[in-house]
């Protein structure tokens, strides 16, 4: 018997060693690179000279900025959408659904060349209103990632609960806001975290829309083509910093709120 | 009347996601290099994108790509799942998080960060394909280890057992028995490698042979280029991706309306 546990337990070896050498391995790494300099001696340099240069703290607000937009923006249209399509009755609410879905499945490069084309032609020259088409270009790339997850989130809510409040009394509005909203956070953090970050780092949209400036991701990217390892290793390292405290955030108030949900 | 300010909300939503690629569709059948003027029917476009080898390589690059590294991430993310799950709570917590990186983590850092470790730190060469390749597995693997983990928990574990007692030998427990009932995981995690794949950008960006471009790098450089004739080009192709893609979720969701029927029938 103990052969045979052993058996199954091993199939997890070779995954378990990939996960070290190619994604563990690759942020020590990274590690290494931000904090040494061309002649592998120590030195903070990258670190300081990211926070005293005016051009990269630029870039730094310039991406939040451009991420809390683009996160407000689709999470306002998607919001609704979901709560649509989560309480119709319509027979064909799984197509309308598959069509708010569908754009993930298409090479987001081409849809944004789609959509440049037709920007082009409503605005004539695309650097005119370089922030707004960061906007469009991200919304446009990224609101089915919004609205699946909050999507599924209300769907799954109890109905007995709103019958309940709307039973007792509640309006509409504030069966909205008292269990509707509350209930569908964990959908909201996980649309949020599905589209904060791409909106900081995807350089890619910026760069077909024509918006030349810098995000995060650009950073990297410039570092990558001037072979400047170290440069890059310390951009990616705040981005990786980044990253964890907005995890650490989401999965604290997640939890927060299925606790909040079990009191219920 | 309420009904019909959520319809026409829908509506325009859906309009600003699909009026892009429709009209970029129209305009791949026509002769123009710009929207504007519609200056005449055109498969230009077509016969472009179907016989320049630049192109037609690019694409065959792409789905071999796709299909090699979602092959891979299968394999590797099932095991995977199958051996976290059955692993003592430690071993398996530690496969779970280190998992959970390349989940969280931006496109970029992973590229950049794989490209650091393969290519300068051990000097791997991109021309072997290899940084690529581990950047895609990298980018599938755990997508295909979460879609598989809810289908073993739900799994009943006496099954395994039974077959062991019936005198099954352990790889054929796992292979007839295990791998069918965690199957649809496997299948949904395999679609989901596929789709990362092909819509990657930053991994293959830093990982790439200089001579090799996916469809996702092509269009980027491309835009970027004054050649019209593969500007063009590049329509028809959205085109012709958007049209599989819906013929394939046409099939999908008839062959799911014709299980639920069937169910509702017994």
């Amino acid at each position: 018997m103990r052969k045979l546990s052993f058996s199954r337990k091993s199939l997890g070896i070779p995954y378990a060693l990939f996960l070290l050498v190619f994604v563990i391995a690759p942020l020590l790494v990274l590690f290494y690179y931000a904090f040494t300099d061309g002649q592998g001696q120590f030195t903070i340099a990258n670190l300081t000279g990211f926070f005293t240069n005016p051009n990269t703290m630029g870039t730094l607000c310039y991406s939040f900025a451009l991420a809390i937009v683009t996160t407000a923006v689709c999470l306002l249209l998607a919001y609704p959408i979901a709560y649509i399509l989560a309480f119709s009755n319509m027979k064909s609410k799984s197509v309308i659904l598959m069509l708010f879905v569908m754009p993930m499945w298409i090479n987001f490069s081409l849809r944004i060349t789609a959509l440049k084309e037709v920007l082009t032609v409503l605005e004539g020259n695309l650097a005119m209103h370089p922030f707004l088409n960061a906007v469009i270009g991200m919304t446009y790339d990224f609101l089915p990632f919004m609205i699946l997850p909050i999507y599924t989130t209300i769907s799954k809510l109890d109905k007995a609960l709103r019958e309940a409040a709307m039973d007792l009394g509640a309006s509409e509005l504030e069966t909205f806001l008292k269990i509707t909203l509350p209930l569908s956070v964990p959908g909201i953090i996980s649309g949020v975290s599905m589209v904060f970050l791409p909106a900081m780092t995807n350089y890619v949209v910026l760069d077909m829309l024509y918006n030349s400036t810098y995000i995060m991701g650009s950073l990297i990217g410039s570092y990558f083509a001037a072979y400047n390892w170290h440069g890059g290793s310390m951009i990616a390292l705040i981005l990786l910093g980044i990253i964890c405290l907005f995890t650490l955030l989401t999965n604290g108030s997640e939890e927060e709120n299925t606790r909040g949900g079990a009191l219920l | 009347m309420k009904k019909y300010i959520k319809s026409a909300f829908l509506i325009l939503v859906l309009l600003f996601l699909y009026l892009p690629i429709f009209i970029l569709a129209v305009y791949s059948f026509t002769d123009a290099t710009n929207i504007g003027a519609i200056r005449g029917f055109s498969l230009h476009n077509y016969v472009t994108l179907f016989t320049t080898p630049e192109l037609l390589g690019m694409i065959g690059g792409t789905l071999l790509l796709a299909v090699g590294a979602a092959i891979l991430a299968t394999l590797l993310g099932t095991l995977g799942a199958i051996g976290a799950f059955y692993s003592k709570k430690g071993m398996s917590q530690a496969i779970s998080t280190m998992n959970q990186v390349p989940v969280v983590n931006a496109d970029v850092v992973t590229g950049f960060s794989l490209c650091i470790l393969l290519v300068v730190v051990f000097g791997v060469s991109k021309d072997t394909f290899v940084p690529l390749v581990v950047g895609h597995v990298v980018l599938c693997a755990p997508f295909v280890y979460l879609s598989v983990m809810p289908k073993i928990r739900q799994m009943d574990p006496s099954i395994y057992e039974a077959a062991l007692d019936l005198g099954a030998t352990p790889f054929v427990a796992l292979t007839q028995v295990v791998i069918p009932q965690i199957l649809p995981g496997i299948i949904s995690g395999f679609a989901l490698a596929i789709t990362l794949s092909l819509d990657d950008y930053f991994v293959a960006t830093y990982t790439k042979p200089a001579t090799f471009d996916t469809i996702s790098t092509y269009v980027v450089n491309a835009t970027k280029g004054a050649q019209t004739t593969i500007k063009t080009a590049l329509w028809a192709l959205s085109t012709v991706i958007f049209l599989i893609v819906l013929i394939l979720v046409a099939v999908m969701n008839l062959k799911a309306n014709k299980k639920v029927s069937e169910r509702a029938d017994v």
